[in-house]
């Protein structure tokens, strides 16, 4: 149904062609998140690779930034409507952290990161691998500052934003597809843009 | 989460958009306007949730755009969304300027199974609203008022100015029920007007201050805004004493 009187705002088709249906172009990069920002000292951050309980590997700071970086450009869009083209990160790939923990492949199909603040969010390892995610360390050249969830978060680009985890201290493998935090609040288990599942039964 | 959280998660069936018609438009502010929906399917939902709103222009293209509930879920066959004009905006200008009494909007919801509050969570209850933000608040506030409840709350709300205050009449009416609403402005542009308010921002000394106004220390903190608002609001709330995981938050961005 056309909304009566509604236009809208024309997009450069090179712009539009780039957004998920029902979003809009942002310059800025807003922030969301469920609770007060957690200020985590880089000399007490961690991050543990788990199966089920069982923890696989652990890295401090100085040891995670020791492994490969990367850098991405990547569109990101955020179930709240917004997006933001060209977003540069660094990080480490997941498949960096698999190989680093002598993992050849991923012990289950599913993940959840953890992050410090209690937050939890599931992706498919099918996500995850084959270079299409990272715990970014860095974002347009500078470290990631608290309010976008530095020191660390998971960057799952191709994701609703919800995905990519703020402060993130952990990956868990785990044998079902388990929700987590906003999964159970009714967003979207999986959460592709291009399919707009923004909610349950989306 | 709690198991009640759990068990009252929205969204297990598929969120239907509907046509629902506006059925008046109220001016708030000089930037905001109330505009009331009747859906033809009505949903309840509960104090702190919000709607998606679509828009279809006539070549297909589709804006969408999130707003907050601010009535009550007791008048849920009424939703009323308090919406600000943005000067860059796309889907605000269309309703201050185009949007009628009349018009069929697409919504769908409720929305958002978080930053949600009912009487049986209880209290105290310490909200914290910066502009627009004071809107998931004011769901809340009224639901404590259609419900009769004396469950201690406390709202700060700063804004820019006197003027620039949403629901300012109805939100003194209801401190002057005296019925354990707390209510305090802090204007950012303007010297306070009232005894007890504020013309300042946000800070720590002013939550500490609030605190101590209600009898028992806070359970439940719901703080909403601009992200720069919520993050001095909440560490400010950190710093008087709250403690963290009992503040939830919701950031207005993009």
């Amino acid at each position: 149904m056309v909304t009566r009187g509604f236009t809208g705002r024309q997009r450069p088709p090179n712009i539009a062609k780039r957004l998920p249906p029902g979003q809009s172009l942002t310059e800025d990069f807003p922030v969301l998140s469920a609770g007060p920002t957690p200020h985590i000292r880089t000399e007490d951050w961690s991050f543990t690779l788990k199966l089920g309980p069982k923890p696989l590997a652990r890295w401090n700071w100085a040891e995670f930034n020791a492994l490969p970086q990367t850098d991405q450009t990547r569109d990101i869009h955020c179930v709240t409507k917004w997006s933001k083209l060209d977003t540069l990160w660094q990080g480490v790939l997941i498949d960096d952290v698999l190989a680093a923990a002598g993992l050849e492949q991923a012990p289950t199909p599913y993940t959840l990161a953890h992050s410090y603040d209690g937050y939890s969010t599931n992706v498919p390892v099918a996500d995850l691998v084959g270079g299409k995610a990272m715990i970014a360390l860095r974002y347009a050249g500078a470290p990631l500052p608290p309010d976008h969830g530095g020191p660390a978060r998971l960057l799952v680009p191709h994701l609703y934003f919800w995905k990519s985890a703020k402060w993130v201290n952990g990956l868990q493998f785990t044998e079902r597809d388990e929700a987590g935090f906003w999964e159970l609040r009714g967003y979207h288990i999986y959460g592709d843009p291009w399919r707009e599942q923004r909610f349950t039964g989306d | 989460m709690t198991e009640a959280e759990a068990a009252s998660v929205n969204g297990r069936a598929a969120l239907r958009w509907q046509q629902a018609a506006i059925t008046a438009i109220v001016p708030q502010t000089p930037r905001v306007k109330s505009f009331f929906f009747a859906p033809p399917r009505p949903f309840s939902f509960r104090a702190g949730q919000h709607v998606d709103v679509r828009l279809t222009a006539p070549d297909g293209y589709r804006a969408e755009r999130s707003y907050s509930i601010a009535s009550a879920p007791e008048t849920s066959s009424l939703i009323e969304l308090a919406i600000e004009w943005l000067d860059d905006g796309e889907v605000s200008p269309f309703f201050h300027e185009v949007a009628a009494v009349g018009d069929d909007i697409e919504l769908r919801g409720p929305i958002g199974g978080h930053f949600v509050w009912a009487i049986a969570d209880g209290g105290p209850l310490l909200l914290i609203g910066g502009g627009s933000g004071v809107v998931p608040l004011m769901s809340m506030i009224r639901h404590r008022a259609a419900q009769g409840s004396g469950l201690p709350a406390l709202l700060l709300y700063s804004a820019r100015n006197w003027d620039e205050i949403i629901f300012r009449d109805e939100l003194i009416a209801l401190q002057d029920r005296r019925d354990g609403f707390e209510l305090a402005f802090a204007l950012t542009r303007e010297p306070a007007r009232r005894e007890r308010d504020y013309g300042r921002r946000v800070d720590t000394a002013m939550l500490t201050e609030l605190l101590a106004r209600l009898p028992q220390a806070t359970r439940q903190v719901f703080i909403c805004g601009a992200n720069p608002f919520v993050e001095a609001a909440s560490q400010g709330a950190i710093l008087a004493g709250v403690t963290a995981n009992i503040i939830r938050t919701e950031r207005y961005g993009g």
